[in-house]
């Protein structure tokens, strides 16, 4: 049974080495990041990924061998304990966990502090509802809530390159507003209106997805994110301004 | 006080720490089938979504000839997490373990307040039976996920199971709150109270310093949840709206226009709720580290090392982690200065566990294992308590918390901490005190069966649920292939699945080995680990009334190894 049990943690081990080393290859890993901030939390995530695999290899390395050395003859030592042993292992891991904290303060600042908001005005406002996404533009006079509002469901549509505002509005339950892409992820509040801001790098399409339980339907409340490059994006909002304009004549 | 006794005072309404403490472990241990039936529901959706349900699919879900409905699934999650925690961990660790060893382990012959432990597990009774009932209401069982954040909890049109199965629920919470609370209150004064001649604060073995701390922590902490669900009883039942904010229109419906007040702020609930249970994750894995330290002790047959340490960072533990809730709020709109705040005392607390960690490697290290079952558990425990600790940095670091927030990654992060660490140091704690509560030892052979599977098997289930988080699968959705990002994930989840099924299936053998042995005669061995501490002083099963002369102490609980006549000495003996 120890050599065994021994196998077991070493293997164990092995495991959660080997589940990180392949990850990347079989698309087990993050998305590829296309926002100008997600890098950082990409970086963050390694640096804690690489101390974490470093505890975690020395630990169980430490546990098989204390758990192999048990077969020795003789008694064990009635040792109750060693103060300098206790010191340095409180001191060694608090050292660690305060340049980790310390370590993403700046990150944290940047991607949520009110200071930190790029000065654009907000692009776009997300309404979540039971299990839709609906987007509003300003629309030409820049103001929300006017009669030249530009609604659009599912497909959200920001320029690239661009900082990126976005107004977060719920009009039922709490819904998530997460772009895995991009690394954004904030709830939808009802009564906040929660702002989010990023700048997406690279055009394409990105899912969009509901990651706060918001009822039957949580599952399938999916969106998609339309990175455009400027004039494209510009082009878009032209479309949607015809496409409204026609709808209202249809009405008429 | 122990004359002999009716068949109902003795077994059904009895006064007794031993049977109540037995009540809590056979009731734990039914809804953690029940628990366990809806995690591989859960499973079988994830991995082949929408196919017909074997076995229960057809009694379930009717309607649909066997195929889960959407609503289904979100009832699955949202009962497996509330009866895994609220009817299975926590009485399973403080009603079961703390009921059975504390006032033993003390020197005491009974609980401070008897009546109040009889009422502390019949309360359970009904709670848990409103739980199960909540499930078969006919407009559908609580939906809004265990951690019932309104208004998706509280407006009855948000969702089929808001209606009468989210009542049913909250009374069920509320019933089981009082119930812990007044069990904290019992155990809390049986320590300071009931201690024996000599048993000084010093002397207590760790298992009875955890479980101390984890009634501290359920009494400050848990009246919070408590009034918090009143107020959502009240928000639902009698109109107000301490968490439903203004001009909400679900579902078609205007809960203002139905008379309901507005106003309400849907994070004060996240605030309330998180502020007990979070602190619940330490009420759910201290005991397991106290009764691991215990158990290491006397089958490594060395003293545990650095007995003031441990007993520190469990006090560290229960002060700090009342101030760590946030944690779960970074991303929830939450003023990003308090989730800084919270960051700190977040990545703080892995200080104490990782001292823990280092104490039990240090305990271990010459010590002269016997590697039985109860031994090799404890290993287990330490090995998958590290694992799900470490994962925890991500989720503590604001920034990286963004991507990972309410993906598999959480699941598989708590599920290390609650499966690998609680219920790995339940079944060492199962084989160590097995023969002081019924006279008869586990068959070992069948014990290490059943840790070996299960060891690997539990990583097999929720190591690579790491993996699917990072890829982006989210929590409690009932599809992920809606996503054509995520489409790629299904052999994995189909090989988490499986693996689960395998890790349920494995179980038989706990409970052959358990039956078998309850089958088998008595052997009535009063101590067969040679273990110091006061339990072991008392026939096994003790009779009511526990010693038939109260233990004097005269040393420490850890007291093995060394050069003497023999390799421990008991507390009771003398020098």
């Amino acid at each position: 049974m120890r050599r065994l049990t021994v196998l077991l943690i070493v293997l164990l081990a092995a495991a959660c080495v080997w589940s990180f080393v392949v990850a990347r290859e079989h698309g087990w890993w993050f998305p590829r990041n296309v926002s100008a901030f997600g890098e950082r939390i990409d970086h963050l995530f390694e640096l804690i990924t690489w101390i974490a695999g470093a505890v975690l290899v020395i630990v169980f390395l430490l546990l098989a061998l204390v758990v192999w050395r048990g077969a020795r003859a003789g008694r064990a030592e009635r040792a109750h304990g060693d103060t300098r042993l206790e010191v340095a292992w409180t001191v060694l891991p608090a050292g660690v966990l305060v340049f980790l904290a310390y370590d993403q303060l700046d990150e944290w600042r940047e991607l949520k502090y009110a200071g930190s908001r790029p000065n654009v005005p907000v692009t776009a406002r997300v309404v979540a509802s039971q299990f839709d996404w609906h987007f509003v533009y300003p629309g030409r006079d820049g103001r929300f809530d006017t009669l030249d509002d530009l609604e659009t469901a599912y497909e959200l549509s920001v320029p690239e390159d661009e900082p990126v505002v976005l107004e977060l509005v719920s009009r039922d339950v709490i819904h998530s507003f997460f772009v895995p892409a991009l690394r954004v992820k904030q709830d939808v509040v009802p009564g906040m209106r929660p702002v989010i801001w990023f700048e997406a790098r690279e055009s394409g399409a990105y899912e969009i997805v509901c990651a706060e339980l918001c009822g039957w339907g949580h599952y399938k409340m999916a969106g998609e994110l339309a990175v455009l490059p400027r004039a494209r994006f510009d082009a878009r909002l032209v479309e949607l301004e015809r496409e409204f304009a026609s709808n209202g004549e249809a009405a008429r | 006080m122990n004359a002999p006794q009716s068949f109902w005072r003795r077994w059904v309404f009895s006064l007794d720490h031993k049977v109540i403490g037995l009540q809590f472990l056979v009731y734990s241990a039914f809804f953690l089938v029940a628990g366990g039936a809806l995690a591989l529901a859960i499973r079988w959706q994830l991995a082949w979504p929408w196919s017909k349900v074997p076995i229960v699919g057809e009694a379930l879900y009717p309607a649909t000839g066997g195929v889960m409905t959407p609503e289904g699934y979100t009832v699955l999650f949202t009962l497996h997490g509330t009866i895994m925690i609220f009817f299975v961990v926590v009485p399973l660790l403080l009603g079961a373990f703390g009921n059975f060893l504390l006032p033993l382990m003390i020197g005491a012959r009974d609980m401070a307040f008897p009546r109040l432990n009889l009422a502390s597990f019949w309360l359970m009774v009904p709670a848990g039976a409103i739980a199960l009932a909540s499930f078969f209401v006919a407009s559908g069982g609580p939906a809004s996920g265990w951690t019932a954040y309104p208004p998706l909890a509280t407006i009855a049109r948000a969702a089929p199971g808001s209606g009468l199965g989210q009542t049913l629920w909250l009374l069920s919470l509320f019933l089981a709150g009082v119930s812990s609370t007044i069990g904290a209150i019992n155990y809390a004064a049986t320590v300071i109270q009931l201690r024996a001649p000599g048993m000084t604060w010093t002397r207590l073995p760790l298992t009875v310093w955890s479980l101390f701390f984890s009634s501290i922590i359920q009494l400050v902490a848990l009246p919070v949840l408590t009034a918090g669900a009143v107020l959502q009883l009240a928000d639902r039942m009698v109109g107000t709206g301490f968490y439903t904010p203004a001009n909400l229109v679900v579902n078609q419906f205007s809960p203002e226009g139905a008379g309901h007040a507005a106003g309400g702020l849907p994070l004060l609930w996240q605030h309330l709720f998180w502020f007990y249970s979070h602190p619940a994750v330490y009420v759910m894995v201290l005991p397991a580290m106290g009764m691991v330290s215990d158990v290491l002790a006397v089958h490594g047959r060395k003293p545990v090392f650095g007995y003031k340490p441990m007993v520190l960072s469990m006090g560290v533990i229960v002060v700090l982690g009342m101030f760590v809730w946030g944690h779960h709020m970074f991303v929830s709109g939450l003023d990003p200065a308090a989730g800084t705040a919270f960051m700190l005392s977040t990545i703080l607390i892995a200080l104490p566990s990782s001292v823990k960690v280092f104490n039990w490697l240090a305990t271990l290290w010459g010590s002269r294992p016997r590697y039985d079952t109860a031994f090799l558990n404890a290993v287990g425990f330490v090995a998958l308590f590290v694992i799900g600790g470490l994962s925890g940095l991500w989720l503590a670091s604001t920034p990286v918390d963004v991507p990972l927030h309410d993906t598999a990654l959480v699941v598989g992060h708590f599920h290390f901490v609650v499966f690998g660490g609680s219920m790995f140091a339940v079944f060492a704690a199962l084989h160590h005190w097995f023969p002081k509560m019924t006279g008869r030892r586990l068959d070992e052979r069948l014990g290490k069966l059943h840790f070996v599977g299960t060891f690997v098997l539990t990583a097999c289930v929720f190591l690579l649920m790491h993996q699917l988080g990072m890829a982006g699968q989210p929590r409690r959705v009932a599809d992920p292939y809606v996503y054509p990002g995520l489409a790629h994930l299904k052999p994995l989840n189909v090989f988490i699945t499986k693996s689960a099924l395998l890790l349920a299936a494995w179980q038989v053998f706990l409970v052959v080995n358990v039956v078998k042995t309850l089958l088998a005669r008595p052997a009535g061995e009063k101590n067969p680990w040679d273990a110091t501490t006061l339990e072991w002083e008392t026939p096994s099963p003790p009779p009511h009334g526990n010693f038939d002369l109260d233990p004097v102490v005269l040393r420490g609980p850890y007291e093995y190894g060394g050069s003497g006549e023999r390799d421990h000495v008991r507390q009771v003996e003398p020098a």
